[in-house]
């Protein structure tokens, strides 16, 4: 390791030292000693280093006798010296390793107490316990919250901070955090203060792993909530209660209703709905005025709400003079039948209005049902053409709900005669149910389904509707803005996804197939919205099909010349005369649903079933048409399997897509899109 | 809670530290019970270990001795370990007294040590960093004032590169060096080789695994090519004793059992 030089000149210093040891008179001791340490300060520590030393010194022959005493002190020096050097080398190591540890242990208090800091003087609250239970330590924000000392909220037990407003679930959760489940939830929790006030917090419940990954502790974080959750609780019950009444409004009293419904598990349970309208009283408003109409309306709730609440009922003002009570769980219509008595016999004393007496009556329809019968929006409509029928048959009295009678009455609700001003107010509204490749499940089109929000029968479905708009030919205009709705939500989707966006198929009536304008307004419709022609296709019901002299036919041959493409729908239910595919020129056919059901119904033993052979014959001769073939009403995994076998092309059902709203369509879209970007 | 129980790197006396069983090697006592059976394992598994230490403790004096003779007063020895014998600061001024070395270790034992020894010499400076993370040391007040623009430096890794394994790019690292230092620096390099003695590569790698610093040896080309960006210092890569010997017989008939590769290289 030593350059020459020094190797050098270290050489030529013992080299004279050991001279003068060897020579001098009298024997210098000192020296011999000297040279041997000097070895060791140049690095030669190694033992083999002494030994070769000691082995030269000893072949010198030396005057008189000091050879041995030369050698042992050349030993001697070398010794010491190491020992010398090794004592301080490990003192300094061991300082060193004191120093290094000291500041790095410096740097661990350090990096604590800026941990204690921001634990201290966190604005959220947070709390750390074991797992079983015990609170270890909180900080000052959650001593706050609670308004009780860190010490008193360390001799609580996280079981024991339950709240019977806590959310379902929260509490398995935390069994699953404690015993190293899951790793961290979150929720929003009411806790009791001290002082018996509720404080509402964000929580966030974290698990803490040793190094080993054995769980150990569990941190709390606490956000104080309580203000904004007041506010949503105030806009909760404003949005659902009426303000001149203090009831539930329509909102709070459908939801409940879905909720009945949603959780009803048992198949024979039942339900009563009451449909309550005062009689006369807009005489009443109009007389009196509004003050005292509101007056009066306040004095019926409260003899409604004190007679029905007592026996668990829940009634609510959907509008105006209109009120509804629910019957949770009823036994038959006689229950039904008991409120509605209730209800006339509550409100037969006279009213108290400023000085004057007022009478009112009421009309009620009652509903009584089994749960599983019906849905809640056809229930709410049932109980209203109740309702009307009582009011028909003299008011003052109530009737029960008659499934034959109320169809009929469905029909002649002024269904029509509304649709111009449905139009207007904006009642209609577009769902859009996909159409899939059987191949591979892509969607290769939506169809667009309106629907009527009725302000009094709720959300109906073009079959409640559509056949009195043909009657009445107001599905000109009604059908003019569903196409230009689909084809304006097609464009966006086009415009955003590119060839990724679905086509739409859109229904055509025959009367409108018919109408002079339609040419017109499809082409109008198609420019203003940006639509490429390519991606409309109108489904016409083969009901509906035409003859080959039908004044219709002009016009769906242009359409199809401008790019539109045609469709047959509910293909094999109507006319069997399958003419009209050679003179109409479609480009697929949509098997009716009815079909798919029989392939499902038929025992699978039956090697080919009829509707089987049907199918598949309807495939073939589309295929040999060059038509695409969809099958409608695909419920399930083994319905699409078959199809697929029998050669279908697309499929639509629930199996692939219940119609849905145009944003949860864009969502679809996109996640497809993700997907095969991701593929 | 309780506070967790933990002894910082390095100061942990049960297991063996990289700059201790040099420290062995080389003769000293700056090392503990753990650190000199780790080294008697390695010696009895390839005695001549001690001799490539000195070897290598001999390249890095003669490098240094090179440098400041073509007027190098600056140097960053980045892997310094325990500055025992022959430091940098003391070989380099036996040539130019007033040179100032930065030393750098990741190791805070050896960083500690290194201060005790160099307390009052106002030329040098001891910093705690991790090569691995280049950026940082250079940024580092002490690093960056060395490397202040217009004088060349001396940038030493001696011994180190091995201790970084290929996932941390050591290739990178010298790159953000050569990239910091002023034109005319110099890029010294020593490293442990897979060839040489090819048989006892493995058995080693695999006891500096139960060090926090295992090590990775590498093929002549995988050395040369550190060395990208720089010119070479005649003779280039060669086995330790063959650079720069003191004396033609310095080099001893069998050079390869030194297994170290070294070399300089020059920042253009």
């Amino acid at each position: 390791m030593l350059s020459p030089a020094v190797l050098g000149a270290l050489v030529s210093t013992t080299a004279e030292l050991l001279r003068r040891a060897h020579d001098d008179d009298p024997f210098d001791v000192a020296s011999a000693e000297q040279a041997g340490s000097l070895l060791v300060e140049a690095h030669f520590t190694d033992s083999g280093v002494l030994a070769r030393a000691v082995a030269l010194l000893q072949s010198w022959p030396a005057a008189d006798d000091r050879g041995p005493a030369l050698t042992g002190a050349f030993a001697a020096g070398w010794s010491a010296a190491l020992r010398e050097r090794t004592l301080r080398e490990q003192e300094s190591m061991r300082l060193a390793v004191d120093m290094a540890r000291k500041g790095a242990e410096k740097a661990l208090f350090a990096s604590e107490a800026r941990f204690q800091a921001v634990f201290e003087t966190a604005a959220i609250g947070i709390g750390i316990g074991d797992l079983d239970g015990n609170i270890l330590a909180v900080n000052g924000a959650l001593e706050g919250m609670f308004g009780a000392p860190a010490s008193e909220i360390r001799n609580l037990s996280v079981d024991m901070l339950v709240h019977p407003e806590d959310a379902p679930g929260v509490w398995d959760a935390y069994r699953e955090l404690i015993t190293g489940k899951r790793e961290h939830f979150q929720c929003d929790k009411p806790y009791y203060r001290r002082d018996g006030e509720v404080i509402w917090t964000h929580l966030t419940v974290s698990l803490i792993r040793d190094e080993e990954g054995v769980p150990r502790y569990q941190v709390a974080m606490l956000e104080d909530i309580t203000d904004p959750h007041r506010m949503q609780e105030r806009l909760r019950y404003q949005a659902t209660h009426d303000p001149l009444t203090g009831l539930p409004n329509r909102t709070a009293f459908f939801e409940r209703l879905e909720g009945l419904f949603e959780e009803s598990t048992e198949p024979a349970a039942r339900f009563g709905l009451c449909s309550v309208d005062l009689d006369g009283f807009k005489g009443i408003n109009d007389s009196l005025g509004h003050e005292a109409g509101d007056q009066l309306l306040a004095l019926v709730s409260d003899r409604l709400q004190s007679c029905l609440a007592p026996m668990g009922h829940l009634v609510a003002r959907l509008g105006g003079d209109e009120f509804i009570v629910l019957l949770e769980h009823c036994r038959g219509p006689q229950e039904g039948i008991a409120v509605a008595q209730t209800v006339l016999g509550a409100l037969a004393p006279p009213f108290l209005i400023g000085d004057q007496q007022l009478g009112i009556r009421a009309s009620i329809g009652v509903v009584e049902q089994q749960i599983s019968a019906t849905t809640p929006g056809a229930a709410m409509r049932s109980a209203d053409l109740t309702m009307y029928r009582a009011k028909k048959e003299g008011r003052g009295r109530w009737t029960l709900f008659d499934p034959e009678r109320n169809a009929v009455a469905a029909s002649k609700y002024a269904m029509s005669v509304r649709i111009p001003m449905a139009l207007d107010r904006g009642e209609f509204f577009i769902e859009y149910q996909p159409l899939c490749s059987l191949s591979d499940g892509a969607m290769v089109a939506v169809e667009a389904l309106v629907r009527w929000r009725h302000p009094e029968l709720g959300v109906l479905g073009p079959d409640e509707f559509i056949t009195s708009a043909e009657d009445s030919g107001l599905i000109i205009p009604l059908g003019r803005w569903v196409l230009l709705q689909a084809c304006e939500q097609t464009a966006r989707w086009a415009a955003r996804f590119g060839s990724a966006a679905p086509r739409i198929n859109v229904n055509l009536a025959v009367r409108q197939a018919r109408n002079a304008g339609l040419l017109a307004d499809i082409d109008r419709i198609l420019r203003t919205s940006g639509l490429e022609p390519g991606r409309l296709q109108l489904e016409i019901t083969e009901s509906a099909m035409l003859g080959p002299r039908d004044p219709a036919l002009p016009a769906l041959r242009a359409l199809v010349d401008m790019g539109v493409s045609l469709t047959v729908d509910d293909f094999g239910t109507g006319w069997s005369n399958l003419a009209y595919l050679r003179h109409l020129p479609v480009s697929g056919l949509k098997i009716a649903g009815s079909f798919v059901e029989d392939l499902r119904t038929a025992p699978a033993e039956e090697g080919d079933p009829l509707g089987q052979r049907i199918i598949g014959g309807l495939v073939s001769l589309a295929h040999s048409l060059g038509l695409t073939v969809t099958a409608e009403g695909v419920e399930t995994e083994a319905d699409a399997a078959r199809l697929r076998e029998l050669g279908c092309d697309w499929a639509q059902g629930w199996y692939y897509g219940r119609p849905a709203r145009p944003g949860d369509i864009t969502r679809r879209i996109a996640e497809a899109a993700n997907s095969a970007a991701a593929r | 809670m309780a506070r967790q129980h933990w002894v910082p790197e390095g100061t942990d006396q049960d297991t063996p530290n990289v700059a201790r069983v040099y420290d062995c090697y080389l003769g000293g006592s700056h090392n503990f019970a753990v650190d000199r059976e780790m080294a008697r394992k390695a010696i009895s598994m390839w005695p001549d270990l001690p001799l490539i230490m000195r070897a290598n403790r001999a390249f890095l004096r003669r490098a240094v001795q090179f440098l400041a003779g073509e007027g190098i007063t600056r140097f960053l020895d980045i892997g310094s370990g325990i500055p025992t014998f022959g430091a940098v600061h003391e070989v380099a001024r036996e040539i130019r007294p007033d040179t100032r070395v930065v030393y750098v270790d990741l190791d805070p034992v050896a960083v500690q040590h290194s201060r005790l020894i160099l307390e009052g010499d106002p030329l040098c400076r001891v910093v705690q960093e991790d090569m691995r993370d280049p950026e940082a040391l250079l940024a580092h007040p002490a690093v960056a004032e060395l490397l202040r623009p217009g004088e060349p430096v001396g940038v030493l890794l001696v011994a180190v590169l091995h201790f970084v394994k290929d996932e941390e790019d050591p290739g990178r690292i010298v790159r953000v060096l050569h990239d910091a230092v002023p034109s005319g620096s110099a890029l010294v390099v020593s490293h442990a080789s897979r060839e040489g003695r090819p048989e006892v590569v493995e058995e080693h790698e695999e006891l500096y695994k139960r060090t926090p610093t295992p090590i990775t040896m590498r093929t002549r080309d995988q050395i040369v090519a550190l060395f990208d960006g720089f010119e070479p210092v005649e003779p280039g890569v060669v086995y330790m004793p063959e650079w720069h010997p003191d004396l033609p017989d310095s080099v001893g008939p069998h050079p390869e059992l030194m297994c170290g590769l070294a070399g300089v290289g020059r920042r253009l």
